[in-house]
This record gives C-alpha cells, structure tokens and sequence, in this order.
C-alpha cells in the first residue's frame, strides 16, 4: 500500500512536471510490472506520460519482475494491468493463464504495429514485442589487437585468445561471464548446449533428456572458460559481469545486447569504452548454431481486469512504444523492432546474432522448470565435486520430480 | 485467575493464533498432499518476431475445465514428501545400498537438495548458537563492568549489528569480502595468496555464513544477559567477596547460575531463528555452496516456475525439523514448571 502510494505520488509529480501529452485515454488504472533495464525503464516512462485526469499510471520495474508479476496478476482485479515480459517468462503467465489475447485492442488501436511484432499462440495474440535481444561476444579491441589476436568466431578460439592474455601478463582473468548460480548459470548451459547440437526434451514430450555427449561437451566447455573467469564466478550475474567490464578486468565476455549501452556510461574508464566492441555470438565444438539464444521483450495485458483497464493498459503501453519515442537517448539503449527504427552501434551484436539464424529461446510450458532444475543442479560440477555424468544426472532427476509434480509427466 | 478471566485474556491471542497460525498450518498441509491436474497440453502454430512454428502449449479451456470439477488439485498423499527433492527415500535407498562406507555414503547425501539443505542448516544452527550464547555473556560481562555514563553508549552500539536489516548487513559484508573488497584482498594480502577467495569455496563461504550469523545475532543474547545481570543479587556477589572468590569464580558460580534460565530461553529463540537461516544466503549469493530449507522453500516459489506443492511440503518438513530440536529444551521447561509428584 505504501509503496504504491509512492508510486503514485511519482506518476502525478511525473504529470506535473511534464507536458500533457494526450494519450488518447479518457480514464482508467494502469499499473505495469516489468524487468529493470535502460531500454524497460524507457518504455516505462513513455508510458507514465499518459496519467492525467482520470487515468493513473504505475510502474514497478525491478529484477525481481518475475517473483512478483504472476502473483500480481492472479487476484481479481489483478494488481498489474500489464507485464512487461521475455519469450521464457510470457510462458509462466500463458500457463497460469492470467493475460488476455489482444486481437480486439489491435484492430482498435494497433494501426502502427508491424505483423512481426505480434506475438501469437494459436491465432490469439497474447505480447506485443517492441526490442529484440541476444547474448552475444562483447571484446576489448585495444587488448586483442596489442596482442595481435583475431576476433574470436568461437568459443575454442576464446579459450586460446584467453591463455594469450593471461600469459601476457595483461590481465589476470581475461574472461567475464555471468555465471551466478542459479538462473544465469543456466542460461549459459542453454546457450552452450544449443550451440552443440543439443536438444532439451525428447521430441514432443516432455521428458527431458541432456544427459548426452551434447551435455558433457557443453560442460567441459562451461568449465574450461571458468578457467579464465574471477574466482568469484558463481556469484557473479550481469550486473556483476558488467562492473568487471566497467573495471577494465576482462576482455572477452558473451553479454546481453541490451547490456552494451551501459557499458559506456559516464563513469567507466575512457580507455575501456573506446575499446568495447562487439561482434556475433561465437559458435562452439565445430558446430554452425550460434551457442546463444534470440529474445524478445514485449508488453502482455492481464485477464482478470475490466475491459476499460485493459484498453487503457493497451494504449498508454502503445503511446510508449510509437515510432517518434525513439531519439539519440533511447535509439541504442535496445534493439526495437518499432516501425523507423534505424540500427545503432550498439545493435551490431544481436543483429549478428539474428543473422546467424541463432535460435530463439524455447516458449515451452516446461521449459522454466528444466532451467530452474539446471541452475541449481549444475554448480557442484563447476567446483569440481562432481563428475558431468553426475551433474547431468542430478539435473534430469530434478526436472522430473518437478515435472512429475506439476503434472506434465 | 478465574478461569472466566483467563478466557477472556486468552482469546485475543488464541484468535490471533487461530487465524495465522492455524489456518494458514492447515493449508500448507492440505497443499503439500496434492499436486497440479495433468496437464492438458496441445500443439499450437505460435508466431513471435523470429517467425513461426509449431509450439506445444496448455490447453486452457481444458485445463479450466478439470480445475474447476477439482480445484484442490490432484490428491498424491505422501508422493511429494518422498520424492527426489524432498526426503527421497528412493535415492538414500539406492546410495544405501551401494555404499563402501558410511562416510562415503554421508558425502553422497549431498546430491540431494533436501539433504545438502540439511547438511548446512544443522551445521549452521549448532555452530552460530553457542557461539551466539557465549559472545552475548561475554559482551553482556563487559558492558556491565563499564562506567555508568559509557553504558548507554556501549549498549546502543553493540545492538547495531542486530539493528542492521540482514539482507542489507550480509550484502554490506558480501562486498567488503569480494576478492577486490577491502577485506576480501586484506585476507589477500595476509595470507600471500593473490587466489584466495572467500565466495569461491565451500568450507569459506561456510565460515563467512556462520561468522555473519553470530555477529548478527550475538546483540540479542547481550541485551537478554545484560538485563539478567541487573537482577544478580547484591548479597551473593558480596558474599562470594567475602569469602574470597575472585572475579572469575563468582562469574562462575553466582552469575553463570543465577542466569541460566536465561541461557534456556536464549537457545530456545536461536535454536528456532538459526534452522531458518536464509537472508544470508541470499545477500551473500551462496547458494552454490549452502542452501537451507527456507531457501529452497523461496527458490520453488520465487521463480517463475512456482512448484506450490513441493514449497508447501519443504515448509511442513521446517516445522517438524523446529519441533524436533526444540523437543530437548521444551521437555526440560516442561519438567522445570510440572516438578514429579
């Protein structure tokens, strides 16, 4: 209550100070829950300029977006009229079945949206996408080229640029990943095991089956690069990974395309901003699939909520996403598939990566639970108290439990 | 007190106790012993901005339908309390079996979460606990020998580590220890090890939990001693004096006794806080190394994946493990106020 009394406080001092911009909406509650990042945090404020009259805009916009949005958007009326979400995360809130299809609200208001931003299961259009996202190589070129080192296409490649500079004495622990136990750690396996080869599941079921030579290879490969890494690895998410960039510790890291704006704040060093550069996701154990999986962010609108509520969410999320938001501050904080929008030095990565043909992250209803199962299951073989096979193991048991428990086994 | 007057004092607690401790007890038991329906799962073209393909998604209008004949879910008795993330019967079975000894068998508890969770919680509680007990006698002793007009200060300032939120104290502490914090590459330099990393080992991370807990915890059992000292009747001390204890020896056999009832309820209130370590865990990002049960009840509900049921048997397990290592000290006060007849 209080924090949402604050929130309020924003959205009308947010009023306040700024022009009317005129949204269109004559009254309703919009409350929108969402990941904090630059690119979320625009779209949030776009969308905090429709409050006025009779309208009230909120924003909760946090790294623990996925702990609170489901249970926020349970009740009736539902505390969020809207989640800002990824291709993993719409899965949970599809499966609960907490956001409304949009079909409607497109005709109505969506004339500036493109085919491809229309997230659609089944004919029912459930996200509206507005940036695309990858991880993808992130490299100082000032400490490749003193070394006289190409710029790594694979992860082989990485291990050896990665042995040159340590013997150079240049850097310590060349490499950064966000390797933090749990979902980070996971996220990476998924990268490298897509990047082998692998498959997750057994073909159209549920069962899981990584416990192959895909697995082992993806492993050893994880645990040669922490080789490379700050001992503290398992603590370390992407904003950690990030601030060891911004620190000038590492060169060669495999970083979240919508990460590259920050890298170049006020505050890092000259020297290392100048010599951030980035190319595609790497590939991995000779294979052609990029180890890296294709995002996109985009806005859901809550079921259990009036109709009103729901168009209101629609249109102030819409005012937030139209083509003249994008300007010099916005236009490299992502890559945007809103209609005009024109690639920025910072996009380089992800559209590499989405050249490439690098896959998208699987929308499977299990999927969460398979990555949940690997973030915790994987740490005892990244220290050495375990063999793959066991690790692996561990993680197929886990999985199945879950499975079995939520019933889609 | 009149039993009609006992009632009516009673009742604002027994209500208060019904409804949050009761009610929500019943629940998490009735959740534990059922799971989700079967998923109804059908395959769907889906389309997002990477193009479009087949998809395999849930069934809603299915799935409602089965939901709303049984919305308690799907009855599986004990199935969750014995499966492989809980006490997991199967599996210690199995380890059992193919044993070559029993040290070897303990260490290969660990790949089960319930296990590993234990491993470290027990850990934790029967280390931070007299430790907490013996800092908080110590600090309690010195205070109470300190000038008068110290006191105050003194008091308020050894309370403020158990002030200090402890997500907030434990990420304050998680920083100073980062291999480029300023005590993580003080101990760097100490030992000559430019490698040495509190986060990166087991054993480490362990000692910096447990250092943690007992700095956090250790006001507590001050302010409880320190109140109990002021109570230490004059007349023994001087007694004591007289008969030529020293300082030591009338700590010993004056105070040390005069407190212990104290001491009981100090171990009790930790026993119980300590076996629900968890913000710890999370403001030092230790789940690599040590997990708790109430981590694990946060990890299957904080995550997208929300797994009710196996977050409501981790927390039925919690309570039986409090009841079990609160039995010893509970029968004792039992005993201490129902004297045998």
């Amino acid at each position: 209550m209080f924090l949402r009394k604050i929130a309020t406080v924003v959205a009308l001092t947010t009023l306040a100070s700024s022009a009317w911009a005129g949204c269109g909406i004559s009254e309703g509650r919009v409350s929108i829950v969402g990941n904090e990042f630059p690119a979320i945090q625009t779209i949030g404020a776009g969308a905090m300029e429709c409050a006025g009259g009779g309208v009230t805009v909120e924003t909760n916009l946090t790294a623990d977006h996925q702990k609170i949005n489901l249970p926020g958007m349970t009740g009736n009326p539902a505390e969020f009229t809207s989640a800002i979400v990824a291709n993993s995360s719409i899965v949970a809130l599809m499966n609960n079945d907490v956001i409304r299809p949009l079909n409607d609200l497109v005709a109505k208001h969506g004339q500036g949206l493109q085919k491809s931003q229309l997230v659609t299961i089944d004919g029912n259009i459930m996200g509206i996408a507005f940036m695309a996202n990858a991880q993808h190589l992130t490299y100082r070129s000032d400490v490749l080229d003193q070394l006289g080192i190409a710029v790594p296409t694979t992860y082989e490649e990485m291990l050896e640029a990665a042995g040159r500079i340590r013997s150079s004495g240049l850097m310590k622990n060349p490499v950064g990943g966000a390797y933090a136990s749990g979902w980070n750690l996971a996220e990476e396996f998924v990268n490298m095991y897509i990047g082998h080869g692998g498959e997750f599941f057994e073909p159209g079921t549920a069962k899981i089956a990584v416990n192959n030579q895909h697995g082992y290879d993806t492993l050893s490969m994880m645990k040669q690069l922490s080789h490379f890494m700050n001992p503290d690895y398992l603590t370390h998410d992407s904003n950690a990974t990030s601030a060891e960039w911004k620190a000038g510790n590492v060169a060669l890291m495999n970083m979240w395309g919508s990460r590259i704006g920050a890298l170049r704040g006020d505050e890092v060093d000259a020297a290392v901003v100048a010599a951030t550069a980035t190319a595609g996701p790497m590939t991995v154990g000779g294979g052609t699939t990029a180890a890296s999986t294709l995002w996109w962010d985009g806005f859901t609108v809550a079921k259990n909520i009036s109709d009103a509520d729901a168009e209101a969410t629609f249109m102030a999320l819409m005012h937030a996403i139209r083509p003249d938001m994008l300007n010099e501050t916005t236009a490299p904080q992502a890559v945007w598939l809103i209609d005009g929008y024109e690639p920025t030095p910072a996009a380089a990565g992800v559209f590499a990566a989405a050249a490439m043909g690098t896959k998208p992250y699987p929308m499977l209803p299990y999927a969460g639970l398979m990555h949940s199962a690997a973030g915790a299951e994987l740490v005892d073989f990244m220290q050495g108290k375990e063999t793959a096979e066991e690790a692996l193991a561990g993680l197929e048991a886990a999985y199945t439990t879950a499975a079995t428990e939520k019933g889609y086994l | 007190m009149k039993h009609k007057t006992f009632f009516w004092f009673f009742l604002p607690t027994a209500l208060a106790m019904f409804l949050f401790i009761a009610l929500p007890l019943t629940s998490i038991v009735s959740q534990s012993l059922h799971t989700p329906h079967d998923q109804v799962l059908i395959v769907v073209e889906s389309c997002d901005p990477f193009g479009c393909k087949s998809e395999t998604t849930i069934d809603h209008l299915a799935s409602k339908k089965i939901n709303e004949e049984k919305p308690q879910g799907k009855w599986v008795g004990f199935q969750i309390y014995t499966d492989r993330n809980h006490l997991a019967f199967k599996e210690v079975g199995e380890l059992w079996e193919n044993k070559t000894n029993f040290i070897d068998f303990v260490s290969s508890l660990r790949d089960l979460p319930f296990y590993r969770a234990m491993g470290f919680t027990l850990t934790y509680t029967f280390v931070v606990t007299p430790l907490v007990i013996l800092f908080g006698f110590i600090i309690a002793l010195a205070v109470n020998s300190l000038h008068r007009h110290l006191k105050g200060f003194m008091v308020f300032f050894s309370l403020l580590p158990m002030i200090v939120t402890p997500l907030v104290g434990s990420l304050i502490l998680f920083w100073m220890i980062d291999a480029r914090g300023i005590l993580g590459s003080g101990l760097q330099e100490l030992f000559a090890d430019p490698t040495l990393s509190l986060k990166a080992s087991t054993g480490l991370t362990w000692i910096t939990l447990i250092v943690y807990g007992v700095w956090h915890s250790a006001p507590f059992a001050f302010i409880v001693f320190y109140a109990g000292l002021q109570t230490v009747p004059k007349e023994t001390i001087e007694a004591a004096m007289i008969d030529g204890a020293t300082r030591f020896q009338q700590t010993m056999h004056v105070v040390v006794p005069h407190l212990s009832p104290l001491v009981a309820f100090v171990a009790l209130i930790q026993l119980m806080d300590n076996f629900r370590v968890f913000e710890p865990i999370v403001g030092f990002s230790a789940s690599a190394h040590a997990t708790s049960l109430s981590w694990i009840i946060w990890n299957d509900i904080g995550q997208e994946i929300r797994l009710l049921s196996s977050a409501a048997t981790t927390s039925v397990l919690t309570i039986i493990g409090v009841i079990i290592l609160l039995m010893p000290v509970l029968i004792r006060t039992w005993r201490e106020f129902n004297p045998e007849k």
